[in-house]
């Protein structure tokens, strides 16, 4: 009975929080109510609004084009209507007689627009006053911000002058003060450095590291231990992980009997590239077009791997060339999504229907990846000469001597590699109508989208021409796009919220001067990675707490404005990375080919058809049991599943965006997975040989897991726990409690003390604030 | 006493959250914690479109059993009854029956198509008198009850795309698979279980694989991604507490964690906080929930019997058919199965006599099973593969032995319940049983008209990512609506 009355209530509770969310939710970046600015800008404010409401009939998309009408463009938008010669859909400065004002604002159905079956939701009244407005102030359009190159602005001047640390500090600042919000504080010591560890190391600080900023009373001794975290090789493993998303890096090749593939050595260059701080233009050019390059070394050819991460079958019966098309199709969408932040994909079949990207533009940047000497089926399954695909390199037991040294090979056994390398002979590119591969169009020569940047004569007319067309300072993208995708490693959410999409349906950034000022400061600097890093970590922005007031959370819930520090689940990987460490467990060795932790039997099994080196799960044992979460083996029809469950990529396509979930089986895995009990068991044998008291070991647990000191609340909780459970468990128990995991546990504990000591330790595991970035 | 304990440990902890949800109301909160109950699905995910009035309209099914069989039978020796290819035995197919379908790369290259006719007799059955193979005896004898498609098409020809496209109404990877926009759109029954679960079986023909990315959640949240329940002792994944952990003391370490995280919550006031002690109370609620639902041992006699004693084997298609009703029956939205082993390029007469018998009895037994507890009704079951064979042989053709290879023009499949008239076949394919004559339906025909029957207008059924709003049917798909009763 009570049961249900809960129900009802919490079912009736989330109704009524539910639609104040919804109330809230705004399209764009609107914090509170805002008012109607004075200056309308079309780009701003007026192009959200035609994006999402008109351009899909009335937009870049000929094929679904109606009454003629673009309202994308001016010259169409102003001429006369193709249906209704007196009438004009926009007249500047008369709303009277601009149609469009007419149309949206009537009540009639059979004039109104959007029209009642198209599925898109009327403007609001809001919207409406907006429209309003900017045909009064003469209907001006702009060109979209994202294709326009980025300027710097000028580092704002801000109220309060003692806040700011660089000028990160004062665009963030200034923004706030525009909005009446101040920022938070700075975090305590302890958080600071858990979540700036975790930010540049993917890992918790040690004690020795916690205790030694907290006793440093420098006024740099922050910067002491970015420094210090910037140098150890564990940043190249953090920063590499993001990338291998992007890059949808995995240890198998995809589809239906997904066999193994030796593409790991490429993992390690792209870790060890990050803690070489290869300059960015570098990283990204090599790894388009690395083999192009004049004399080219082998670690340029290695890093070309890049473009061969994708999903290749060995399913016998296929129609070649409907996968080779797929694989040219998969580069294509990869390097616009990743590198260019659009949506080009979506010109596979059609003209963009919102960006304007002709399908003609999508098959002239295909035509740049279409010349690989590949084949759409090389071979069906087989042994390790089917685990890299021609075009390959060979990684020799000299290569990992000298030049190739950050390749982590184990054996003496001959090592493939599927990189890029293009045929002698050019081969022509069609549009492809409809994206079918075998509907050939007219022929296209190798080029870019105008609307970004015109790929003139200038470049050569192949990947390294188009390497050269990235990194041209006019183009408007490239620098934006990845200071981006970093702020979204450091805030948990990019300036700009679709990190996909710059495109006209993408969100627009919250602080477009900020944005500009970073991307255009990471170039003038050399593309210098590292150095962008530490500009961001340093900033009073990032440092501040993350304590979330009532107001606050009322008035900015997402966290836009950054009125106070990030706080966010750690990735998948980092989870598994954070208990093993905590524990003592985690093996240090860098890169290597992917290994087989523990895993619940039977899902590589129940998923297969029954060929390859992957039919059957094969756990590792010994050190190799506590690698780090980035070096579990991805295979991709059934990835890992402690990874999936905390929302990894399942390294199918480029994924630059993870979700961010809070799930039921979250809790599930946290609570019996063997990986923490184990880690729980070890640590609580770890704490248990130290001479020390029952209290001083729950404290340091604690500390080791949460990385700062416990409460006496929080102490008192756990101290009164650990009494319960030593007169709670007995021997049988106790027993059965320890035997989780291969890791040997000392003869010399008492059984009960241990069980009931790593009870106590799960518990701590358990929490929301061990696998948080604080 | 035990339970009493329990019981009070858990309305300490839903009064805690009530009072802290209480709190929220006024202010704005974040993510998850704006569902309570979180496998309610739809209406937390942050990109979400606001989807007003779903169900759009009544609906005639509440939920989904969908037996998948992966491999692709043959509709040959199924419910495609050709006596024409009997008669043509050995026959070259004729070039203008081909017309340009593009072969597989296993068949391109053969310079002989021999018709091959069924190696197995049919018969009609019930009212309807449709014609059913001898391989699917018990099927036939629910002829009544069922809706035979003879007219599927697809456009996939390898079993990757084509299968990706049933399930996810795309043939490249990454959209949400269709039990996740189920569970998108309607959410869940069951407070205690989630809206889309999985369950797996092998059977012993040739076999293709089954794969996690088919359930995936793709854009949706992935509170939508299906939940695989399998055989083994965890039937859900770390659904059991670790050897020497009685629920007693599960019970009281999530009361400590609670406390705990409520610390920090105080501290924080960030919603994800009670969101996560929330998530915790409900992983409790499963490791009860679900065990009660895999227990099969309470289930009669008759019951038993009407599944065939398979179904008392863990793992097998029978016990998963079993456990679909149990399921379905408790509230879960949508229950995809996949029976392996369907992929007869060689072998076909002897293996899929293997297959039938491993899927024959068990399918029938379900529809029979919903219908005797009045819950056919509501619920839409759904029987078939990713394409059709072909109608000649690949490979040498025997009197006793030959294969089919992948064909995407025409095959079949069943669906019962939900408002899908019973004892009828719709559509038609030529005397070759190689083309269509009458009615074809096209996979994203087949998904409008599930979502039809569940109260979506499938066009309705949105979710906006990187600037595109997709639907689980592209931008195509009509509703069968002459299947509809």
């Amino acid at each position: 009975m009570h049961r249900k009355v809960y129900y009802v209530l919490i079912v009736c509770m989330g109704c009524i929080l539910y639609a104040v969310y919804a109330c809230n939710r705004s399209p764009s970046n609107q914090t509170t109510a805002e008012e109607i600015p004075d200056t309308v800008s079309y780009n701003f404010n007026i192009r959200p609004i035609l994006s999402d409401k008109c351009f899909k009939c009335h937009g870049p998309d000929a094929n679904k084009r109606q009454a003629g009408l673009r309202l994308d463009i001016p010259e169409s938008a102003y001429s006369a209507l193709k249906d209704k010669p007196n009438a004009h859909a926009l007249v500047p400065g008369s709303v009277k007689l601009s149609e469009v004002y007419q149309r949206i604002s009537t009540d009639d159905s059979t004039t109104m627009m959007p029209p009642p079956g198209s599925n898109l939701k009327r403007l609001n009244p809001f919207e409406l006053d907006m429209i309003k407005k900017w045909i009064k102030q003469g209907a001006k359009y702009e060109k979209h911000w994202a294709f326009v190159p980025p300027k710097l602005y000028p580092v704002p001047d801000v109220k309060d002058k003692a806040w700011p640390k660089n000028p990160i500090d004062n665009f963030i600042l200034r923004k706030q003060e525009q909005k009446g919000m101040k920022p938070n504080p700075e975090a305590d010591k302890e958080r600071l450095l858990k979540r700036v560890s975790f930010d540049l190391n993917g890992l918790s600080p040690d004690l020795a590291m916690m205790d030694k900023f907290l006793a440093d009373k420098s006024p740099n001794a922050y910067e002491k231990v970015v420094d210090e975290l910037m140098a150890r090789s564990a940043y190249g493993e953090k920063m590499a992980l993001h990338w291998l998303d992007i890059a949808r890096y995995a240890d198998s090749h995809g589809y239906q009997d997904d066999n193994y593939r030796t593409q790991w050595p490429w993992r390690d260059w792209v870790i060890h590239a990050y803690n070489e701080n290869l300059p960015y233009n570098d990283f990204i050019t090599w790894q388009l077009a690395g083999d192009l390059m004049p004399e080219h070394t082998k670690e340029q050819l290695l890093a070309t791997g890049f473009n061969r991460n994708h999903k290749i079958t060995e399913e016998g019966g296929v129609i070649d060339e409907e996968y080779r098309i797929n694989y040219v199709t998969d580069r294509t969408n990869t390097f616009g999504k990743a590198l260019l932040g659009v949506t080009l994909e979506c010109a596979h079949c059609h003209d963009h229907k919102y960006d304007p990207f002709s399908q003609k533009e999508y098959y002239q940047v295909f035509a740049f990846f279409n010349s690989v000497k590949e084949a759409g089926l090389q071979a069906t399954v087989g042994g390790p000469e089917t685990y890299a695909k021609r075009p390959m390199m060979q990684i020799s037991n000299e290569d990992v001597k000298s030049v190739l040294k950050f390749v982590n090979k184990q054996d003496t056994n001959k090592l493939i590699v599927s990189v890029m390398g293009d045929s002698q002979v050019y081969r022509k590119t069609y549009v492809l109508r409809r994206g079918s591969y075998d509907a050939h169009g007219d022929e296209v020569l190798p080029g870019t989208p105008k609307a970004i940047l015109p790929f003139t004569n200038k470049y050569p007319q192949n990947r390294l021409g188009l390497a050269q067309w990235l990194f041209n300072t006019q183009n408007p993208l490239t620098a934006r796009v990845y200071v981006n995708q970093i702020w979204q490693e450091f805030f948990g959410r990019g300036m700009v919220k679709t990190l996909g999409d710059f495109g006209m349906q993408g969100d627009l950034p919250a602080n477009p001067e900020l944005l500009d000022w970073l991307a255009v400061d990471f170039r003038d600097h050399g593309w210098n990675m590292k150095r962008l890093v530490k500009q961001i970590v340093m900033s009073a922005t990032y440092r501040q707490s993350a304590v979330i007031s009532p107001e606050k959370l009322k008035t900015d819930p997402e966290n836009i404005l950054l009125a106070r520090g990030p706080r966010c689940r750690l990735p998948a990987e980092f989870i598994r990375d954070e208990v093993l460490a905590s524990s003592g467990l985690l093996s240090r060795t860098i890169g290597g080919p992917s290994v087989n932790p523990y895993q619940p039997p039977g899902l590589w099994e129940n998923a297969t058809s029954g060929r390859g080196l992957l039919a059957s799960y094969k756990q590792v044992h010994g050190a190799n049991l506590y690698r780090r979460g980035m070096y579990t083996l991805i295979k991709r029809t059934v990835p890992p599943v402690e990874m999936a469950i905390f929302d990894a990529s399942n390294r199918d396509q480029c994924e630059v965006q993870r979700l961010r979930t809070n799930t039921p089986l979250q809790a599930l895995l946290m609570m019996n997975d063997p990986t923490v009990l184990e880690a729980a068991r070890v640590l609580a044998a770890r704490v248990l040989q130290e001479k020390s008291s029952s209290g001083d070991k729950i404290y340091k647990a604690f500390r080791l897991i949460i990385c700062r000191k416990p409460t006496d609340k929080e102490m008192a909780i756990l101290s009164s726990y650990y009494a319960d459970q030593l007169k709670t468990i007995n021997s049988q128990s106790a027993n059965k409690l320890l035997s989780v995991g291969e890791y040997p546990i000392p003869a010399d504990l008492d059984k009960i003390t241990l069980a009931a000591m790593m009870k106590v330790v799960d518990t701590i595991y358990n929490l929301e604030e061990a696998i948080t970035k604080t | 006493m035990e339970k009493n304990i329990l019981e009070h440990g858990l309305s300490i902890n839903r009064r805690r959250f009530l009072s802290r949800l209480s709190l929220g109301i006024g202010s704005i909160a974040l993510g998850s914690l704006l569902i309570p109950d979180l496998f309610s699905g739809g209406k937390g995910d942050s990109d979400a479109d606001f989807i007003p009035g779903i169900p759009n309209f009544a609906p005639k099914a509440k939920r989904v059993i969908y037996l998948f069989q992966d491999g692709a039978p043959s509709q040959l020796e199924s419910f495609d009854y050709k006596p024409k290819l009997r008669e043509m035995m050995g026959q070259e197919l004729p070039p203008s029956v081909r017309g340009s379908q593009i072969l597989t790369g296993m068949t391109a290259k053969q310079t002989s198509f021999p018709l091959v006719g069924s190696f197995y007799d049919f018969k009609q059955y019930g009212q309807s008198g449709a014609w059913v193979s001898d391989l699917f005896p018990h099927i036939g004898k629910i002829a009544d009850d069922i809706c035979i498609v003879r007219s599927m098409y697809t456009e996939a020809i390898n079993h990757d795309p084509a299968l990706t496209f049933f399930q996810t109404g795309a043939q490249q990877g990454n959209r949400p698979s269709m039990g996740s926009w189920v569970s998108y759109g309607l959410g869940s029954e069951n407070k205690n279980l989630p809206a889309f679960t999985v369950l797996l079986s092998k059977g012993k023909g040739n076999g293709q694989g089954v794969y996690s990315k088919l359930w995936s959640n793709g854009f949706l949240d992935s509170i939508h991604q299906g939940v695989q329940f399998s055989s083994g002792e965890d039937p859900v994944l770390y659904l059991n507490d670790p050897d020497g952990l009685d629920r007693r003391e599960r019970r009281k370490m999530l009361d400590k964690v609670a406390e705990l995280n409520e610390l920090s919550g105080k501290e924080f006031n960030d919603p994800e906080i009670t969101a996560k002690v929330q998530q915790y109370e409900m992983a409790y609620r499963m490791q009860t929930a679900v065990p009660e639902i895999m227990d099969i041992s309470k289930e009669p006699d008759d019951i038993i019997k009407l599944y065939g004693p398979d179904c008392l084997i863990p793992g097998t298609y029978a016990a998963n058919c079993l456990l679909a009703r149990k399921l379905s029956e408790n509230g879960v939205r949508f229950v995809q199965l996949y029976h392996q082993g369907w992929d007869q390029h060689s072998n076909l007469p002897m293996e899929m006599a293997g297959q039938a018998k491993d899927v024959d009895q068990a399918s029938a037994a379900l529809v029979t099973d919903l219908k005797q507890r009045g819950l056919l009704d509501e619920t839409l079951v759904i029987w078939g593969g990713e394409f059709g064979r072909t109608n000649y042989s690949q490979g040498k053709l025997l009197k006793d032995n030959y294969g089919r290879d992948h064909h995407p023009r025409c095959f079949s499949i069943w669906m019962a319940g939900g408002g899908i008239k019973p004892g009828m076949v719709y559509g038609q394919s030529d005397e070759f049983g190689y083309n269509l004559i009458r009615n074809p339906v096209h996979v994203h025909d087949f998904h409008a008209t599930v979502l039809n029957q569940l109260g979506i207008d499938h066009t309705k059924l949105t979710f906006k990512s990187l600037g595109r709003r997709y639907r689980l049917t592209d931008v195509a798909g009509n509703v069968v609506r002459d299947i509809l009763s």
